[in-house]
């Protein structure tokens, strides 16, 4: 392979995928239903009233299957390579390590409150 | 040609998985292959998006879990009277319908943006814009509802007092979101129909000569907005 060849080979392959994303109507409609069905499902969790560590982990298990479900198929991120799919899913972990730091903190000023405003 | 170098042989066939992911990385040229500069600027922008609506959302948490007084009960706050029975969330569920079904049209769109039917794409576009309207519309009447019973963002009647400074801060910041959309779906649906995408030569927000693409990075922007709704929904409407 010359190099001018070559070079248009790896030019090609590595342009961007104006024609790739295409899917099944048929995929698009199954996670529109989806959406809807863990919508409902979660909305459900609020109208029967469950309470305790149940509410928690329904309420979150709904979130994060609607969640993964929009970034997936809706913005393609399943077809895309993996280096961009890691950049895109990896830093907002950041997020959970701040969230654990303003937990305890948190924390901390519910006990000053408590301690210091309560009447005596 | 620079390319044609022995590193750049080794990536002539494009690798897959963790070992193309570490041939992009290394490849010692734009790592994310296959994608246009367009499509991934959008994506880092909608990571550092994330990282705004992932700090509201904390300060929510810092704020619900730090105070002593009870936290107002967002499924009496946010219910409707519909005849004599009171729903909780009845509006929010209809906004969170509303919004999952604009995603779905907008998925639409961008499928027909890349069939060409240039028709149908423009009116997909025009039905997401107007679902994101009426979405923006409900969440106004949201606003004027909790307004007028005296909900502000220095206190409440129903508890805590940081409930309204949370919930105008981050049901605004996403709604102007939405706002922002809805402006640009309804330039793009006009830009289609009046053919800007497939004449030649390029103009604001279009390339032109028929590439779609900016329909599905606009896309990628719409099916954000209906992500954080997820996690807006779950953590201040339904925890």
């Amino acid at each position: 392979m010359t190099d001018k060849a070559f070079s248009e080979t790896v030019a090609a392959q590595d342009a961007p995928d104006t024609h790739g994303q295409q899917h099944p109507l048929k995929l698009y409609f199954a996670v529109w239903g989806l959406l809807f069905v863990l919508s409902a499902l979660s909305y459900m969790v609020d109208y029967a009233g469950l309470q305790g560590l149940l509410r928690w982990s329904l309420i979150l298990a709904f979130m994060f299957a609607k969640a993964g479900l929009i970034i997936a198929v809706f913005m393609h991120l399943a077809w895309e390579r993996l280096a961009l799919a890691y950049a895109i899913l990896l830093p907002p972990l950041a997020v959970l390590v701040f969230m654990a730091i303003m937990s305890i903190e948190s924390d901390y000023t519910l006990d000053t409150r408590a301690t210091e405003f309560s009447a005596p | 040609m620079t390319d044609a170098t022995p590193t750049a042989a080794a990536t002539a066939v494009r690798l897959h998985g963790h070992e193309g992911l570490v041939a992009d990385l290394s490849s010692d040229q734009r790592s994310f292959k296959r994608v246009s500069w367009g499509k991934a600027m959008m994506w880092i922008f909608l990571i550092s998006d994330t990282f705004v609506f992932g700090c509201f959302l904390v300060a929510y948490m810092t704020a619900r879990s730090s105070t002593v007084t009870d936290w107002p009960n967002a499924s009496e706050v946010f219910a409707l009277h519909v005849g004599d029975t009171e729903l909780p969330l009845l509006l929010i569920a209809i906004m969170t319908f509303v919004l999952i079904s604009s995603s779905g049209t907008m998925a639409m769109a961008v499928s027909s943006a890349y069939r060409k039917s240039r028709r149908t794409t423009a009116l997909l576009i025009g039905l997401t814009a107007v679902l994101g309207a009426s979405f923006v519309g409900m969440q106004a009447f949201e606003w004027s509802k909790l307004i007028s019973e005296g909900v502000r963002p220095w206190g409440n009647p129903f508890g805590a007092e940081q409930f309204g400074a949370t919930f105008f801060m981050i049901t605004g910041f996403h709604g102007t979101h939405v706002t922002i959309g809805v402006i640009f779906l309804f330039i793009v649906a006009w830009k289609i129909a009046n053919g800007s995408f497939d004449r030649d030569g390029t103009s604001w927000l279009s390339r032109g000569a028929g590439d779609y693409e900016s329909v599905e990075i606009l896309g990628l922007y719409w099916h954000f907005v209906d992500l954080v709704w997820v996690f807006i929904f779950a953590f201040f409407y339904l925890w």
